[in-house]
């Protein structure tokens, strides 16, 4: 349920309960609130969470708890006492001592685990977006990125039969060339597209086509991959550059197909 | 005693090397090659120097260097290097130590002014003794301001002479009125910070109004050229589609075609607006760490008590300055993605979207210190105890924030891990990591910051207002509405299209505003004349609250300086974005990590120089020097000045 690892969120759930109930000190909430987010993090999720960002999580965690046990004078006596007596009462020596090897032995502990993990080639962190250029020169023409726009977008409203005619074409552009990948639904599922890791890009989404220029989205189609940018790398991609394959009207078609199909307008220039 | 026999042994040894190493050194020169006495007679006889063959070998050498000196042609430098850091981190540093100087000077005299407004309106001295207190920081901040613009002016003269020359070409007419401007800044200041208690209270509170004036103008005319190399013109709906058009200030080559366009141009308000927020949130936190650092100095009840109440209203305005701070920050981010998607992809999606993981620890770690603060404060008041019970609730609502706006959409993992979760996000986690979710976090993290000021402000206070029940659950309803309206559009927004999500943040700011301000005005009535159910002890606080400041103010400096490279860092290898690019050696974009190293490095930096002004600051509460007072050397008599 929810991606949870139900055993773990139960367990620790019944020990906070069994806390409750016992009307447990601050001090041990304090422990208890630590180590089963850690717990949580760690082995509460179907699919793990990369350590970098449980360790973010415990991070914030550790603030918080410190915050609160020092967030007042009472508070802070509260946490402390326990710690005091533990130190000082002559009843609590051999929990003292089990504490004191307890204490270098977790350290001792934590730092061979952290030597044995396996080896691994380095993981690489994936970019939303990559940045377009400036500007790029297709088939002999400069295009600036920041300003062109599709030149048949207009025909939409000016001559609607031409933007059909635009439209029509490409669609044979798209169905000839993009849906091996790109699928016939534009969801990014086409029938290559589980052998290609990252999978092509799905139209469909809403976080993709309509807040993109459809400047940006002719640079992917006329450069593919090779154009993608030095910054962010490897992108891995295996879209090739359309440019050495289609004219640049049948880029622009395809362009306003992709847009037209999935029923969105390419973002405009100083639209937020 | 061997290891010291040793040493001293290593030590003679070096000396002595030293010794017979100079010695040697003369007896070569004293007995190098000389031309036989008949020569040397006769070439005096002809007028001719003597020189040896090492000193004639100098001679020829420094010839043949002045030679061809004479013989080259003078050429324009177009960049110029530093050793060992390089051109562009020795601007940066210099241009990120100018603007902490100079944000500290402009907006501590805009609390100062307000402060001493109130006191005016109050008839109370204390305010005007704290607004003096702020002011003092002013003159040696001022200096160091100065001090470090003119260093990054010959910094870019020497090190970027043509790109200088470029924007002197472009802003020419901008640099005579800023001067004066200058000029007339140093005159209010002076003149409002040494008539302190000379002149009328109105003539200096209009001294201190004209400053203000003077530095917002300042700063605008250094905000559009900054600006500029960002964005080089402006947004017009030139062909009247509907759809706003770019209208560049400069033609393709870079010659100028509007100054006008160049000056006001796509970002410089949103700049202007982020700027002077940010600044007195920054002004405000630093003078509350020069109150900290006072505290912790203090040796009588009485000073830390002053002190205290000075650093609670330092952090009180940078608090309250903070919290719009990150709708002006959307604002700017906004404008400057619509100017161009490359600069906002790049920011938002690309490379430096990275850096706003940090930024979003920094900005998580101000609104827990900021809230830590104030329930310490709840220690001055007697009987806070019955608040006590809410710190929880309020902690676990700004960690969970704090978390969720600190989660990357697509997490920095191993191959193990990416293959576990079937690519670069969590199925789980990547949601949080959208905009939907960071807009409402923080719009949480604000109206809790708020409640723990209510907390805060309520604490030994009973309100005698007749209809202080009904009015109190109508704060309530305010409050828990625009908390469900927050939540409900952050829920929403990942159920339609981008254009639409994005929409959404502004009802979501509206309502947390409207839910301030209501509150806000419901709350003044409600604890007019409040009945006081214990006295509040000023100096009455934990330490450990004062290096909460001192720690909120170095958040705030290290942000300042991350977002200000994101902001600059944007541009890439252009000094004005698409028009002139930077052919230097540093053209290039340094990495993330050693681009934080340089931001930490110039914070330190700050931190020292502050640290000197807090001290040069201090001096003036210190008893005066008298020769003979006490002991030989002399003491120090009572009396000094303390405002």
């Amino acid at each position: 349920m929810l991606g949870l690892n139900l055993p773990v969120v139960i367990v620790l759930a019944a020990i906070g309960g069994v806390l409750a109930w016992r009307r447990a000190n601050t001090l041990t909430w304090l422990l208890y609130t630590w180590v089963a987010l850690w717990a949580f993090f760690k082995y509460g999720f179907a699919v793990p969470i990369p350590q970098s960002v449980v360790t973010i999580y415990l991070g914030i965690t550790g603030l918080a708890l410190v915050c609160f046990a020092s967030s007042s004078r009472e508070r802070l006596s509260e946490t402390v006492q326990p710690i005091v007596r533990l130190i000082l009462e002559p009843r609590y020596r051999l929990a003292l001592a089990g504490l004191l090897v307890a204490l270098p032995a977790l350290a001792a502990y934590n730092v061979y685990a952290d030597l044995n993990v396996p080896l691994e080639a380095p993981g690489f962190g994936r970019e939303v977006h990559p940045p377009p250029p400036t500007e790029m020169t297709v088939h002999d023409e400069t295009v600036d990125m920041a300003t062109a726009e599709n030149p048949y977008l207009h025909y939409k409203h000016d001559d609607p039969e031409l933007y059909g005619e635009h439209l029509e074409n490409g669609r044979r552009v798209y169905y000839e060339n993009c849906f091996w990948c790109h699928g016939d639904g534009m969801g990014g599922d086409g029938m290559f597209a589980h052998g290609l890791n990252p999978v092509p890009s799905n139209f469909n989404d809403v976080g993709t086509l309509p807040i993109l220029q459809s400047s940006f989205v002719h640079w992917r189609i006329a450069k593919g991959a090779p154009g993608l940018p030095g910054a962010g790398t490897p992108w891995d991609s295996m879209m090739p550059a359309w440019e050495k394959f289609l004219t640049t009207e049948e880029m622009w078609d395809v362009n306003l197909f992709i847009y037209d199909f999935n029923g969105y307008e390419p973002r405009a220039l100083g639209q937020h | 005693m061997t290891r010291n026999r040793i040493l001293f042994g290593i030590g003679v040894l070096a000396f002595v090397s030293v010794i017979v190493t100079v010695r040697l050194g003369g007896f070569l020169v004293d007995n190098e090659y000389r031309q036989p006495d008949r020569q040397v007679a006769a070439q005096e006889e002809l007028g001719e120097a003597e020189l040896t063959p090492r000193q004639q070998g100098i001679a020829d050498e420094q010839a043949a260097d002045e030679a061809e000196a004479r013989a080259r042609p003078y050429e324009e430098a177009e960049y110029r290097t530093v050793p060992f850091v390089g051109s562009r981190v020795t601007v940066w540093v210099l241009a990120q130590l100018h603007l902490l100087f100079a944000a500290f000077v402009l907006a501590v005299p805009l609390f100062a002014f307000i402060i001493e407004f109130v006191g005016y309106v109050k008839k109370e001295e204390r305010y005007n003794k704290l607004a003096y207190e702020f002011t003092k920081l002013l003159s040696v901040s001022f200096s160091m301001t100065a001090t470090f613009g003119a260093f990054l002016t010959f910094a870019l003269i020497i090190l970027y002479p043509k790109f200088t020359n470029y924007l002197m070409h472009i802003f020419s007419p901008t640099f005579l009125p800023y001067v004066l401007l200058f000029f007339l800044e140093a005159l209010f200041l002076y003149s409002y910070y040494y008539g302190w208690g000379k002149f009328g209270p109105k003539m200096h509170l209009f001294l201190g109004f004209m400053l203000n004036v003077v530095g917002t103008a300042i700063m605008f005319i250094a905000n559009a050229w900054l600006t500029f190399m960002m964005s080089p013109g402006k947004r017009d709906d030139i062909d009247g589609d509907g759809v706003p058009d770019f209208v560049s200030a400069v033609s393709e080559s870079g010659a100028l075609l509007s100054l006008r366009d160049a000056f006001f141009n796509f970002t410089w308000m949103p700049i202007n607006i982020h700027r002077i927020i940010a600044n007195v949130a920054f002004g405000g936190s630093i003078a509350a760490a020069y109150a900290a650092f006072r505290y912790l100095q203090a040796k009588t009840d009485e000073e830390r008590a002053h002190f205290d109440w000075m650093g609670y209203v330092g952090n009180f305005v940078a608090i309250i300055a903070f919290l719009p701070l990150p709708f002006a920050g959307y604002y700017l981010a906004a404008e400057i993605y619509a100017f161009s998607q490359t600069l906002g992809i790049q920011m938002m999606g690309g490379t430096f979207s990275w850096l706003f993981v940090l930024q979003a620890a920094l900005i998580g770690n101000l609104f827990l210190g900021a809230n830590y603060y104030l329930w310490l404060g709840m220690g001055r008041m007697e009987g806070g105890v019955h608040f006590q019970k809410f710190i929880k609730w309020l902690l676990i609502a700004i960690a969970l924030c704090f978390a969720v706006w600190a989660t990357p959409r697509y997490a920095i993992s191993s191959v193990s891990e990416i293959a576990a979760m079937g690519g670069s996000s969590h199925p789980q986690l990547s949601y949080l990591g959208q905009m939907s979710a960071k807009n409402t976090a923080v719009n949480i993290l604000i109206l809790s910051t708020y409640m723990s000021f209510l907390l805060y402000r309520r604490t030994g206070r009973q309100s005698i207002h007749p209809y202080r029940q009904l009015l109190t659950r109508a704060q309530a309803i305010v409050f828990s509405s625009a908390a469900a309206l927050v939540i409900f559009y952050g829920v929403y927004g990942y159920f339609v299209d981008s254009a639409t999500r994005i929409r959404f943040a502004i009802p979501q700011v509206y309502s947390v505003l409207a839910a301030l301000v209501v509150i806000t005005v419901i709350d003044l009535p409600l604890y007019r004349n409040a009945a006081q159910s214990g006295e509040t002890k000023w100096g009455r606080i934990p330490a450990v609250s004062q290096y909460a400041l001192i720690f909120i103010a170095l958040s705030f400096t290290w942000l300042m300086g991350l977002m200000g490279y994101v902001r600059s860092g944007l541009r890439q290898e252009w000094h004005v974005y698409g028009v002139i690019l930077d052919t230097s050696p540093d053209a290039y974009t340094p990495n993330l990590g050693f681009a934080t190293q340089v931001v930490s490095v110039t914070v330190l930096i700050f931190f020292g120089l502050i640290g000197v002004v807090f001290w040069l600051s201090s001096l003036s509460g210190k008893k005066d020097y008298a020769p003979g007072a006490a002991g030989e050397g002399g003491g120090r008599l009572e009396g000094g000045q303390a405002a």
